[in-house]
């Protein structure tokens, strides 16, 4: 029989990694929904996100500010930077492409992305840099009941945390505010929202710009947790099977979703992986995705797609 | 005045389904066949400048070619048929080691049933279209997923294969032949006992494949079954309506598109690797073959082969190009601004011309028909 401790510790810390995924899946989802348009470069705004803030950190604790106070100028440098990236975005290439097809759209983050890992890499660096924002110690749970407890990292906390208090935060904003309600009568139809007078150059800005923010969040978890390098722009990747999962149109369904891999891969590395050679972890949430799709082609919590001749 | 159809008439019917029905369309092509089969060896031969070194055809003209291949299957499957494939890297890793496994001899040990498949050598020429083969079985199989799902759904659903092959390559030592080091060497290319070694044979044999597989290609888009894929991506359901079979038309374009990837992957590890490993063949191979195809044109075979110049040639001349001015900067630093003209160059093509090259030219095709008029 499998040890039950050691199959909870490996859920929960699959679990926790999983909320990490969300966190980028959750500002795919976003401009998704707002603009129709997949951004492939989440991933570098990540890294963009995390380059800012470590590199900020780092010269403003250098120069001899107390702590505090240098994070939350880092954090506010690192704002700016992914608003004036918003805007940029905006202007000059999802602006100009309004109304093409998706594909182009596409192709078109992908371009993106090259231009914000190479700006990036050239104006911040391009090593390993390590940020220290949250603790990193290691708690022992339930070592009563289970024969060396359940190692749990209190950064894997830390990050689900936050993911809540995100999705709070996202949720009051798209229901509560009046730009979050203009935001999703863009979503529902581009030139309905239009003719009714909402600013759609102004919204798309916003929504870009909140996702920069819910890719500064991330940052500061994946930094801590490997350190701000470029690999982080990888997560992209990783992000879309649990998009999948979820279904692209749903906040709820990126949490969910990314709650599904993180474990489903975790628990699949430690129990399968052993049997068929290692590293399975690399795939195994694509395929899962594969399996999704096949029962449900709008993923999990996805708005049914229906066409119409 | 030069391109003019005026006074080109068609008295057959023949005539008049022709592959290139201008004749203006035809003498260029014959003009740049003449110098790709006959103008570059006599260079090559008689080391003329550009070809008094080695570099271009071996690190240029090579590439350019079975890229160009690999791209006309990608525009199969994405141009003509409309179905994103983010996995092309896959497929040719797919033709890659297949064509490998059966030009070194299989193997397979059934122990538990007491005897083992083997296979001895077979020819390489075989043994490259046998590699297209096994490619198009496994697009078949993960094409099967696209009779549900489709667009960006689609996309994500082929990383599957490209992420899953880039593990079963990586991490089965069978396939590698239990090399140590994971990286492979392929066997000589011995063509019917003619021995292909210099970068101008290699030359010669991947422009041989390129213009047969073109050729094929083009005509093949635009028979019965190609106008079923054409069908197919304007709007599915009304091409079923119209008593298209979806799964006949999907499945083929995933079968012919990822055979010639298949026979792209086999020549790009064969002939222009010579020996490779898994890496050759990832993400970044895939994404590469999607914005040839996009910047080159979806749905022109000409287009593809513009479009691999283009992804292949800017990097190369970004590489160049400070070292040549004399600006003195460190590698990191061009790197990095190599990335940025890259991207932003990609944007502004895909803001400027979203059908890519291929509209550009029929755009001045149509011009110079006019030409001198306006109108």
């Amino acid at each position: 029989m499998i040890a039950l401790g050691q199959f909870l510790e490996v859920l929960i810390g699959g679990l926790m990694s999983g909320v990490l995924y969300s966190l980028v899946a959750l500002g795919f989802v976003l401009i998704f929904k707002a603009s129709g348009v997949f951004n492939f470069a989440q991933g570098a705004m990540v890294l963009l996100a995390g380059l800012a803030l470590v590199r900020s950190l780092d010269l403003l604790v250098a120069n001899g500010f107390p702590i505090w106070i240098a994070i939350v100028l880092g954090i506010g440098f690192a704002a700016v930077i992914m608003a004036i990236t918003a805007w940029l975005i905006e202007r000059f290439v999802i602006g100009p492409l309004v109304n093409q097809n998706a594909l182009t759209l596409f192709m078109s983050t992908i371009g993106v992305t090259f231009v914000l890992e190479g700006a990036a890499q050239m104006i911040f660096g391009s090593d390993v840099y390590p940020l220290r924002l949250f603790p990193t110690d290691i708690w022992l749970l339930f070592e009563s009941h289970f024969p060396g407890g359940i190692l749990v990292n209190q950064l894997d906390v830390w990050g689900g945390l936050i993911a809540g208090i995100l999705v709070a935060g996202l949720a009051i904003f798209f229901q509560q505010t009046k730009t979050g309600r203009a935001l999703r009568a863009v979503a529902d139809d581009h030139m309905a929202a239009q003719s009714v007078g909402i600013p759609i150059g102004w919204i798309w800005f916003v929504v870009w710009l909140v996702a920069g923010l819910v890719a500064l969040v991330a940052a500061t978890v994946w930094g801590t947790k490997l350190g701000v390098q470029f690999s982080i722009t990888f997560l992209a990747l990783k992000a879309l099977p649990v998009l999948i999962i979820g279904g692209l149109t749903s906040v709820p369904g990126a949490i969910v979703g990314g709650l599904i891999v993180g474990a489903g891969e975790k628990l699949a590395e430690v129990f399968l992986g052993s049997h068929i050679g290692g590293g399975i972890e690399y795939w195994f949430a694509y395929v899962l995705a594969l399996a999704v799709l096949l029962v449900r082609p709008q993923g999990l919590f996805g708005e049914r797609i229906i066409e119409r001749i | 005045m030069l391109y003019r159809e005026a006074g080109q008439f068609k008295t057959t019917y023949a005539e008049d389904m022709a592959i290139f029905p201008i004749r203006q369309d035809r003498m260029a092509l014959a003009i740049l066949l003449g110098i790709a089969f006959i103008g570059v060896p006599l260079l090559a031969d008689f080391d003329i400048w550009p070809f008094g070194s080695d570099y271009l055809l071996r690190a240029i003209l090579l590439p350019f070619l079975i890229l160009a291949l690999a791209a006309i299957g990608v525009n199969i499957l994405v141009g003509y048929c409309g179905q994103i494939s983010l996995g092309s890297g896959a497929f040719m890793a797919i033709g890659a080691y297949s064509a490998y496994k059966l030009g070194t001899g299989v193997h397979i040990p059934l122990a538990w049933l007491g005897f083992a498949i083997s296979i001895p050598p077979l020819p390489v020429l075989l043994s490259i279209l046998l590699g297209g083969l096994a490619a198009a079985v496994v697009g078949i199989l993960f094409g099967i997923p696209s009779l549900r799902i489709k667009g960006l759904y689609l996309a994500v659903a082929t990383l599957a294969a490209q992420f899953f092959f880039d593990w079963v390559f990586l991490r089965v030592p069978w396939f590698t032949n239990y090399a140590p080091s994971g990286s492979v060497s392929a066997p000589t290319l011995d063509f019917f006992g003619l021995n292909v070694g210099t970068p101008i044979e290699r030359y010669m044999l991947c422009l041989i494949f390129v213009t047969v597989f073109a050729f094929l290609a083009k005509n093949l888009v635009r028979g019965n079954l190609g106008r079923q894929w054409m069908a197919i991506r304007d709007m599915d359901i009304a091409a079923e309506l119209i008593g298209i079979r979806p799964l006949y038309a999907k499945l083929t374009a995933f079968a012919v598109s990822s055979f010639i990837i298949g026979v792209a992957g086999a020549l790009w590890a064969f002939v222009y690797l010579g020996s490779w490993e898994p890496l050759a063949f990832s993400i970044e191979r895939s994404l590469q073959l999607l914005f040839m195809v996009i910047i080159g044109g979806l749905g022109s075979i000409m287009g593809s082969f513009i479009g691999a110049a283009f992804i292949l040639i800017l990097p190369i001349m970004l590489n160049l190009l400070p070292t040549q001015l004399g600006v003195p900067l460190s590698t990191e630093t061009i790197t990095h601004l190599e990335f940025i003209i890259f991207g932003s160059l990609i944007c502004y093509l895909l803001i400027k011309e979203p059908h890519g090259f291929a509209r550009l030219i029929s755009i001045g095709k149509e011009k110079l028909r006019l030409w001198p008029f306006p109108y």
